[in-house]
């Protein structure tokens, strides 16, 4: 553990070095957030991926132009320069496979990839052989190093970070088309191949000064990770960007503070962990699509359907004893055994028990005697709506959708829980039953008892 | 320039031909279902995501020897596609999202492990990145008294391996490639050719970077699968022009890398990256000459039709 004062330091950003790596990389994951959603919502992820390899051969051929011209090959503005326009090529090159050939996306990005980073790779072959001392920190270019960040660098990383946000706030609107429904955007007359264009020339941006600063899988994962982050927060465009520079900037920043606190760990992969880390979490609890907060309302939806299967059953056996005892058309509160309920539908014992004890909690049934329910004011209410919802679009589809009375059944278990009131205003309005507004239509199905040995009449199938 | 080839050692230059030509085929068997099923950038995040499983057998066994990191690398790659699928099944990321998060996830984990382990190790990365094709000659075994460099005889049992699967699965990869949803209804477990594909291409890609390194094995696994792509509308046709385009790759890049930089007077390069290159130009013949596809003979043709529809007229 470092001590306390060490620590202190750098978290408090005193030390120059520290503050210069912490805030450059926040900067670029910040930008590198808002591209990189741009860029998942295009559905073209993993561009950053191919671009990023690209730039190879790009450094490579600016190393010996500028050796044949005289000027130092290993400046970093000739080098980046050179990365940039390879790195444009690539994506040319991808754009072209997509429109001339039938290769699909990803083998344009696998293609493009492998073949420029090979041919960087035979470069570099032929470059350690031309006066070897000054090429040989060229490999090394590839992985970054962020520790040595100089104060070059950081402004490098500063304008270029700015550059892209700026230019992503004027585009803000093309960009959202483009994403969203690129075909419509041509359809309006949008130049969207030029846009494509710019939008990777935008991530070649951000590649070309954050290979130098993280190294080239790290920057692929910055472009990708926080935005995939916060798809799990919103549905909304501008809120996942935001959250997105918000969670580039934030794993950045962690990254290379943690990495300056321990010895041997690499700054570069220990902002990609903390981005991991923020995308595990985000997509455990995030709002919008999170596994969690998922999980939770389908459960909830699956309950309130599964209560509302017992009250229909319930009222249905009343309605039964009703006729049979021929108290007239209203059902009475009267006691239902459990073994009555478990026949009705095809549910286990045990979770009808459960659905039973849930809805005794809620104060829809009560316990009676030896066994057996019985509905409680609330729950006739809720048990009168439910099977009228039921039985309303149980009579839309026979007269309307012509379908025969025994096969709307299922269909009208599913609907019943979701119908809208104004669902029901307008099929009340179209069945004209509105003399009997509060009223429950009469199954359209022949009331019999269910059997102990033949399947209930009712559907079997769960919503 | 070919001066450069008139140098040609048989027994140095060709072994190096024929791992190339090995590695080439043994990757083209998968990779032709990678590009069918639209995965080409599975072979490019499973050779990367290797690096934690080297690392961590490394670590355990303490030796760098082949059969723990292979098995470490392999069970690594699995596990990829296994979190691949996971994410993009819980979380409904886009595939292409889900690989990245997951491979470079995985990459990051694979640096710190070896970060830690520095003192102990000196894993080399650039091994893994580059490989090292013109210095498996020199590590031979011998098999029924002949030197036979070790590379070869892996990547050879590799491609026969591939060879068996292929043709022993054939009708379950053919239909959970084009169509998983038929392929279900007829009995066949898409899921599992699914994951049995990722498996098999990540005992190719590690076998590969030995020869030619993590990003190159890319180039293997898609670039002659696509190019026999576009020449052809059959999958067995696909499958026999990929392994002839993989092996002409090779024995172009290993050419190339003596005779091209010898034309500006140079020694020779990496033969890895020539091939990735050679493998690139026969790409593009292939999309530019292709008899159906091919965006001449689509000129053509349109050519052809707008004048018959002309004289209709």
């Amino acid at each position: 553990m470092p001590a306390f004062d060490t620590a202190l330091r750098v978290l408090t950003l005193q030390d120059y070095n520290t503050r210069l790596v912490v805030l450059a990389a926040a900067l670029l994951g910040l930008a590198a957030g808002v591209i990189g959603t741009f860029m998942l919502l295009r559905k073209r992820a993993l561009l950053g991926d191919a671009l990023s390899h690209a730039t190879l051969p790009g450094v490579g051929l600016a190393f010996v132009l500028a050796n044949l011209v005289g000027v130092a090959g290993k400046s970093l503005p000739v080098l980046l320069t050179g990365a940039a326009v390879t790195g444009v090529l690539g994506a040319g090159a991808i754009l072209m496979i997509r429109r001339y050939t039938r290769l699909k996306e990803d083998a344009a990005l696998g293609i493009t990839l492998s073949v420029f980073f090979g041919a960087g790779v035979a470069l570099l072959g032929v470059i350690q052989q031309m006066g070897a001392s000054s090429a040989a920190g060229l490999e090394t270019y590839i992985y970054g190093s962020t520790a040595s960040m100089t104060a070059i660098d950081a402004w490098f990383i500063a304008g270029a970070a700015g550059l892209v946000v700026i230019a992503c706030a004027i585009l803000f609107k093309e960009f959202r088309l483009l994403c969203f429904d690129a075909g419509f955007a041509q359809g309006q007359g949008w130049p969207v191949g030029v846009l494509d264009v710019v939008l990777a020339g935008l991530v070649v941006t951000i590649v070309v000064v954050g290979l130098q600063a993280v190294g080239v899988i790290l920057i692929i994962a910055m472009l990708i990770v926080p935005a995939a982050a916060a798809r799990f927060w919103s549905d909304r465009l501008a809120p996942i960007i935001c959250v997105a520079a918000l969670i580039g900037a934030f794993s950045a920043a962690v990254g290379a503070m943690v990495s300056a606190l321990f010895p041997r760990l690499p700054s570069g992969a220990m902002i990609v962990l903390a981005a991991l880390i923020m995308f595990s979490l985000s997509m455990l609890c995030g709002a919008a699509r999170g596994v969690a907060p998922h999980w939770l309302r389908h459960r909830r939806l699956n309950r309130r359907m599964d209560t509302q299967h017992l009250l229909r059953a319930m009222y249905e056996a009343q309605e039964l004893y009703a006729t049979r005892d021929s108290f007239g058309a209203t059902p009475l509160a009267c006691n239902i055994e459990f073994d009555d309920l478990l026949r009705r539908r095809s549910w286990a014992p045990s979770s009808l028990r459960r659905i039973v004890r849930r809805a005794e909690r809620s104060g829809l049934v009560r316990p009676a005697e030896s066994d057996c329910w019985v509905l409680t004011a609330l729950g006739r209410i809720h048990a009168v709506r439910v099977v009228r919802n039921h039985r309303l679009w149980e009579v839309y589809l026979i007269t309307y959708a012509d379908l025969a009375p025994s096969h709307v059944d299922r269909d009208a278990d599913r609907i019943e829980h979701v119908l809208s009131p104004e669902m029901i205003a307008e099929l009340e309005s179209l069945l004209e039953r509105d003399d009997q507004h509060l009223a429950v239509p009469a199954s359209p199905h022949e009331i019999q008892a269910p059997s102990t040995d033949t399947v209930a009449p009712m559907s079997r199938t769960r919503a | 320039m070919w001066h450069a080839l008139a140098g040609w050692d048989a027994y140095l230059d060709g072994w190096i031909v024929v791992v190339g030509m090995l590695c080439a085929m043994a990757c083209a068997l998968p990779g032709c279902f990678l590009v069918l099923r639209r995965m080409s950038m599975m072979g490019d995040a499973i050779s990367h995501a290797v690096l934690p499983g080297l690392a961590v057998a490394f670590i355990v066994s303490g030796k760098l020897t082949s059969a723990p990191m292979f098995i470490g690398a392999v069970v690594a790659g699995v596990l990829t596609a296994l979190f691949t699928e996971w994410v993009r099944g819980y979380g409904k990321v886009d595939e292409g999202a889900s690989m990245g998060v997951v491979f470079t996830g995985l990459f990051a984990l694979g640096l710190v492990f070896i970060a830690q382990a520095a003192d102990q190790v000196h894993l080399d990365a650039n091994c893994v990145l580059y490989g090292a094709i013109e210095f498996t000659p020199l590590d031979t075994v011998s098999l029924a008294g002949q030197a036979v460099p070790r590379v070869a005889l892996t990547l050879a049992s590799i491609l026969l391996l591939n060879l068996v699967f292929v043709v022993l699965f054939y009708k379950e990869l053919k239909i959970s490639s084009f169509d998983p949803a038929l392929a279900t209804t007829m009995g066949v477990n898409a899921r599992a050719m699914h994951y049995l594909l990722m498996t098999l291409t990540a005992v190719t890609a590690v076998a590969s970077f030995e020869a030619v390194g993590s990003i190159l094995v890319v180039a293997l696994l898609i670039a002659p699968p696509a190019a026999a792509y576009l020449l052809t509308d059959r999958l067995p046709v696909m499958l026999g022009l990929s392994l002839v385009i993989g092996a002409s790759a090779a024995v172009l890049g290993h050419a190339g890398a003596l005779a091209l930089p010898a034309a500006f007077g140079y020694g020779s390069t990496s033969t890895a990256g020539m091939i990735a290159v050679a493998a690139g130009v026969l790409l593009i013949l292939a999309a530019l000459f292709g008899p159906r596809h091919g965006v001449i003979s689509s000129i053509v043709h349109r050519r052809r039709t707008r004048s018959s529809v002309n004289a209709g007229s």
